[in-house]
């Protein structure tokens, strides 16, 4: 994956103060390599388990379980190569679900672009929330959306009062987004692939997406080198908000049923599809394509327990694992790099 | 840092002040806002709400916030040293599911509870060892797990609940002292937050917390065993988790995966009402205690008012995002002012919105 290249390339690699554009590209595609292999593990056993796994039928249903998680995933690099973290997306995309489906409820005649475009809007605003609060006020990312997390997810239960949307009251044309497939493939699946091209052609090839690396990987520097600090990280929020509004309308047009309660927990998937797939907590390295494998990967696992007869409880615990396994395996080879460069010395980290 | 030293910098530092002084720095410190805050919620609340202040009402908000005081006791500790566990509420779930699971195999409570204090701070040495050793940042690996726990949890009891506990256990725990309305439980949080306050107030090891906070690397070069004491403190805050988890099945009657669910937001909420600086270094416990009333007068006010308690989390969402936006805002107006006035207290690092470990 080609985003190893330009100023910020050597991010994960130059708090060690090397400049081996080279090596940071080779560990990503280690990465990324790592992933795919996984991948490929789980999915030969368990089509070995059930062939049917393998079917065209199941392969579309993944692929659109894996949209949201990948749009999602793609926003939250963004952030997280800031040296921020969004906790609230899965309340922003409840919220903007729950709007979407109120929007149709109360206009039936609306042209399903509006609907959509409003999805967008509310989740950017929520992001503009966010981002005012991280960049403008200086508060850790952490506790700023920790604590939206729980206010939208709150404004979300106020707004619904018990009450839940059915498919009945959303127009055909929106509901068939989720189902109609061009080529085959799903429709969500390619707006999730445009989301991921896009994303990272902006992060390798613009100068504000490499300036993002920039930010993550020394925000003092990247400030003192005339870098809008507050003003970049405070785009990566709204973008990411808008991502998280643009999922929760695909949710909507592909489940139909929304209540206050969609999106819960979500976030944590999120976060863990983008550390999996090599976004460093730390900010500075990984690009989306990593964290859209990490999130195909997340789904796939999701759904091969079942077929592999696990407990559907063991999910949970497997993303758990996975986030420390991943930064685990972050952390040896960022120490190898170290020992590398030094010439085999010993650590002192 | 600047030659005159503020207070608060004297007594984060340096050995503990006389007591005069001692008042007197509670009294100047971000700790009386939150005290503040609390004097007049409960004299609003009192006036507004109808039947706030009651006695037994005093009694069911003390129990409400029994568990997040438990846990925040601990936690408090972890912040001052510049980290954080977000892991507790799953490791309180995972308490409960285990717990529930014991107690359908058989065996005594009186066997089963010194278990899931041992479990409790085994998840915590997990934490402390994968921060300590492993040199990874607390926020990460305390999401990992966050999920993980809350995961063995599921998988441990499933989506099922066990509430056959016996009656003695379960009215033991939401008792009253005889002849008031004060839980019982407030004694132990009493005794509880007493050993804390003395531990970090008042000896060598809770001054050397500051100093982890402030600068560890210092702190490390100035003798503390700053690994030793931060993987102790991720242990206590497991126990601690596994304690309220105890507490919060028997108050409940009822031991559940997805017990006390997001209640990590309520307890990061009450330490950084208290006044400790999330970026560590900064803090103390009066404080803390009075952010966990704080919350608990609060949700408890609005809940009497018919707030619904789904709703209820705007509040708690806002106020934790308040508990940090208000310092911030604070120390940067005094950076603004001329120098002539009281220093700025300490530099900020404001351009570390996420925190992370480098050592």
């Amino acid at each position: 994956m080609s985003a190893g290249s330009g100023t910020g390339a050597s991010a994960p690699v130059a708090e060690h103060g090397g400049g081996d554009v080279r090596g940071a590209r080779r560990l990503r595609q280690v990465r990324e390599l790592g992933i795919l292999l996984a991948l490929a593990l789980i999915v030969a056993a368990t089509a070995v388990a059930n062939p049917g796994f393998l079917s065209g039928q199941s392969i579309r249903d993944l692929l659109l379980s894996a949209t949201l998680l990948t749009i999602l995933a793609v926003g939250q690099t963004l952030v997280i190569v800031t040296r921020s973290v969004d906790l609230s997306v899965g309340s922003v995309l409840g919220l903007a679900a729950f709007a979407t489906g109120t929007l149709f409820a109360a206009f039936p005649g609306l042209p399903v672009a509006v609907a959509v475009l409003a999805g967008v809007a509310l989740g950017a605003v929520c992001g503009a929330v966010n981002g005012a609060l991280v960049a403008v006020a200086r508060v850790p990312a952490l506790v700023v959306t920790l604590g939206t997390l729980y206010a939208f997810r709150g404004v979300d239960y106020w707004w619904a009062a018990g009450t839940q949307i059915n498919a009945a009251d959303m127009p055909a044309s929106f509901l068939g987004l989720g189902r109609t497939a061009v080529l085959g493939v799903p429709v969500p699946a390619l707006v999730a692939l445009a989301v991921v091209l896009a994303a990272g052609w902006y992060l390798a090839s613009y100068r504000s997406g490499r300036e993002l690396y920039a930010i993550g990987s020394e925000p003092h520097a990247a400030r003192l080198s005339g870098i809008p600090v507050d003003r970049r990280i405070f785009a990566a929020f709204v973008v990411n908000g808008a991502l998280a509004g643009l999922a929760g309308v695909l949710y909507a047009a592909r489940f139909g049923t929304l209540d206050a309660t969609v999106g819960t927990g979500l976030e944590l998937q999120v976060v863990a599809a983008a550390v999996v797939g090599g976004v460093a907590i730390f900010g500075g390295s990984g690009t989306v394509y990593g964290a859209a494998l990490g999130a195909v990967l997340l789904t796939t696992i999701g759904s091969a327990l079942p077929v592999l007869r696990v407990s559907g409880f063991w999910q949970q615990a497997v993303v758990g694992l996975l986030i420390l396994v991943a930064i685990g395996m972050d952390r040896i080879l960022a120490v190898r790099a170290a020992r590398r460069l030094r010439g085999g010395g010993p650590d002192g980290t | 840092m600047a030659p005159e030293v503020t207070e608060r910098d004297a007594a984060a530092t340096a050995a503990p002040p006389p007591r005069g002084r001692a008042v007197r720095r509670i009294l100047a410190g971000r700790e009386s806002g939150v005290l503040g805050a609390l004097l007049l919620t409960v004299l609003a609340a009192s006036f507004l709400v109808e039947g706030f202040a009651t006695g037994r009402n005093a009694g069911f908000l003390i129990l409400d916030v029994a568990a997040i005081a438990i846990i925040a006791l601990p936690m408090t500790l972890v912040v001052i040293t510049g980290e954080i566990d977000l892991s507790v509420a799953s490791t309180l779930g995972l308490t409960s599911a285990v717990m529930g699971h014991l107690w359908v195999a058989g065996l005594p409570l009186e066997t089963i509870v010194p278990l899931c204090l041992v479990l409790g701070a085994v998840l915590g040495a997990v934490n402390g060892l994968l921060v300590t050793v492993a040199g990874l940042p607390s926020l990460a690996v305390t999401i990992g797990t966050m999920a993980l726990y809350r995961g063995l949890a599921y998988v441990v009891l499933g989506d099922t609940a066990v509430a056959d506990f016996p009656p003695a256990w379960t009215a033991a725990a939401v008792g009253r002292l005889p002849g008031t309305d004060v839980p019982q439980v407030a004694v132990l949080i009493m005794v509880l937050a007493l050993a804390v306050g003395v531990l970090l107030h008042a000896t060598p090891v809770g001054r050397s917390l500051y100093a982890i906070g402030s600068n560890d690397e210092a702190a490390r070069f100035s003798g503390i065993p700053v690994r030793w004491t931060r993987l102790w403190l991720f242990v206590a805050t497991g126990a601690g988790a596994a304690l309220a988890g105890v507490f919060w099945t028997l108050q409940y009657g009822s031991a559940r995966a997805d017990n006390a669910n997001g209640l990590e937001l309520s307890v990061i909420a009450a330490v950084l009402l208290g006044g400790v600086s999330i970026f560590g270094g900064r803090g103390a416990l009066p404080g803390v205690i009075g952010g966990v009333l704080l919350l608990g007068a609060i949700r408890n006010a609005l809940q009497l008012a018919d707030v619904s308690s789904d709703t209820l989390n705007i509040v708690t969402g806002l106020l934790l995002v308040a508990s940090v936006v208000a310092p911030n805002l604070v120390a940067r107006l005094r950076e603004r002012r001329p120098r002539s006035g009281v220093p700025p207290a300490r530099p900020r690092t404001p351009d570390r919105p996420l925190r992370t470990e480098e050592s």
